[in-house]
């Protein structure tokens, strides 16, 4: 158990200095769309939603879960439908491709 | 022998890579909508994967919950692009609400024998979960405009809000301890709610692109804490990306306001405007009609546009992207000076204008353009105010002295277009407009652009 918590936690640190890097270059042309996707990835926590409706361990965690797992489907779809949306709209300077 | 249990992890894994690969991709535009698709695999693995999982006994709700949120969802991707910000921040919300509530039924499965370390991030989790939840949906209500825009203060706002934040650390504190105390649990659910509400309160709208990002990590960090609590990694590690890319965002804003994040949350710029607002007095200022501006800006060889949140309003970015076609046919080289807290959340003026068809390369940040202000001829400022306001650079007593601002002052000639002389939304005067370089265009922003693309095409037959 220790030695578990002690692994999440070097996993944790390791993905914040990941992220760092990796958002660090991304152009301030793209913050918005960064910030759609960043919130459509975070739609993940419907694993977790999923796992606790599908236990079905007792009423409120169902009746919970479920309106979890409907506000991260809803980020999830949304998210990255916007930001694909918003991605196909830049475009570099030139003609256009048809 | 493979199972259905390392088959999880592997999906897992793999998703894990792609979400990395996702924001790796986006850090530019010829690749960004990859970025997309990776993020969708992964998602569509992990989800998948986790369907397979032996727990799971009843699928029924599962299914119903996917379908509603499918329901949800597809209208929240198609919004129109001027209410992306609020678009944002409901997302926010809905992320944080997904972690509350799984945080709160795992509290109430696992007591009373819960670790100390799994109470400690459980309390996290709802915490920042319930917190971002409110203050989110506050933030969306100001800017979708159902809300006041203007910040409400009071005295003793901040020792109110600290320490109801501190009591329900208390509370929580007090769970770690003796996690059997379930009737003390509403409170660590409760008090975050009512603290996101308060703390939202006294920001305005200006103030919206940090917080917005700062409720961005927040709500990234509450599902890296789920992820803890639920021993995910995937969950931790997608927090964590998520919190990290939050972060950064806060920071670049508040850099590119001169303030500190402590300032944003906690400092009433509000008090300040008045003693803004006190220096303002009749000064004579220069105006122009739209047929002398047009002359002015066909005669330029360099033009810079310096776009702001009034052009959201104003829904002018179509109408600036016929200016910037009538000029450029003209032969005039036209860009566009963005500052990073431009509109209300970081790159919203970027998606504007990209929406509005103009090529992104034309689209420069503000450490990009400023050299370029004393080559350009007219700088064409456009529904922004603070931003270019010189006071920031050359004069202490200003509230906003320090912030970087488009140094527009240095072009030959600068054209704002404006409603009226009334000041920004910080409240404070801007010695631009009372300069002999500055034309002031009076009107509204659309209409007025409009007006110029009129003026120029006349011209040219």
């Amino acid at each position: 158990m220790k030695l578990d918590l002690l692994t999440s936690l070097y996993v944790f640190m390791l993905a914040g200095f990941i992220g760092f890097e990796v958002i660090r270059r991304v152009s301030p042309l793209l913050h918005t769309p960064l910030m759609s996707l960043t919130n459509a990835l975070d739609a993940i926590a419907v694993v977790g939603a999923i796992l606790l409706v599908g236990e079905h361990k007792s009423t409120l965690s169902t009746v919970l879960g479920t309106i979890a797992i409907v506000a991260a489907t809803g980020n999830l779809v949304g998210g990255f439908l916007i930001t694909d949306r918003m991605l196909k709209m830049f475009r570099a300077s030139g003609p256009k491709k048809p | 022998m493979i199972g259905t249990e390392q088959i999880i992890e592997i999906t897992y894994l793999v998703a894990t890579a792609l979400f990395i690969l996702s924001l790796k991709w986006l850090s530019s535009p010829s690749t960004a909508r990859h970025g997309v698709r990776a993020g969708e695999l992964g998602m569509l693995l992990a989800v998948g994967g986790t369907l397979l999982h032996h727990d799971i006994v009843d699928y029924k709700w599962i299914a119903i919950g996917l379908v509603l949120g499918t329901i949800i969802g597809v209208p929240l991707g198609k919004v129109q692009m001027t209410a992306v910000p609020q678009r944002t921040a409901l997302s926010h919300a809905f992320g944080a609400l997904c972690v509350t509530l799984v945080g709160t039924a795992e509290f109430y499965l696992r007591a009373p024998d819960v670790p100390r370390f799994m109470m400690a991030v459980l309390s996290m989790e709802v915490i920042l979960g319930s917190l971002t939840f409110t203050g989110s949906l506050m933030a969306a209500g100001k800017l979708q405009e159902i809300l006041p825009q203007r910040p409400i203060t009071y005295r003793g706002q901040n020792i109110v809000n600290l320490s109801l934040l501190a009591i329900a650390v208390g509370v929580a504190a007090y769970l770690v301890l003796h996690p059997g105390q379930t009737q003390y649990f509403p409170a660590v659910v409760g008090i975050p709610l009512v603290f996101g509400v308060l703390m939202i309160i006294p920001i305005g709208g200006a103030d919206m692109p940090t917080v917005i990002s700062l409720l961005n990590s927040y709500a990234g960090l509450s599902a890296a804490a789920m992820g803890f609590v639920l021993d995910s990694k995937l969950l931790i590690i997608a927090g964590a990306l998520d919190g990290a890319s939050g972060f950064i965002l806060s920071v670049n804003m508040s850099k590119a306001m001169n303030r500190s994040f402590s300032n944003v949350l906690f400092g009433a710029f509000g008090q300040e405007q008045a003693a803004g607002a006190a220096v303002q007095q009749a000064q004579p200022v220069r105006s122009a009609t739209a047929e002398e501006a047009a002359a002015i800006l066909a005669a330029a060889n360099k033009v810079v546009i310096v776009p702001g949140y009034g052009m959201a309003v104003a829904q002018a970015q179509h109408k600036v992207r016929e200016l910037y076609d009538a000029l450029t046919k003209r032969g005039v080289d036209v860009k566009f000076g963005i500052h990073p807290v431009a509109g209300r959340m970081p790159g919203h003026m970027n998606v504007l204008l990209a929406e509005a068809d103009i090529p992104y390369d034309k689209l420069l940040d503000m450490e990009e353009i400023n050299g370029d202000f004393p080559q350009t001829d007219v700088a064409l400022v456009i529904g922004a105010n603070d931003v270019t306001n010189p006071a920031a650079r050359n004069d202490a007593s200003s509230p906003i002295y320090g912030m970087p601002i488009l140094d527009v002052d240095k072009a030959r000639t600068v054209m704002v277009i404006k409603r009226s002389m009334s000041p920004g939304f910080a409240g404070i005067d801007n010695p631009l407009y009372y300069l002999d370089k500055t034309l002031m265009l009076f009107g509204d922003a659309k209409s007025f652009v409009g007006a110029l693309v009129r003026e120029l095409a006349g011209g040219q037959s």
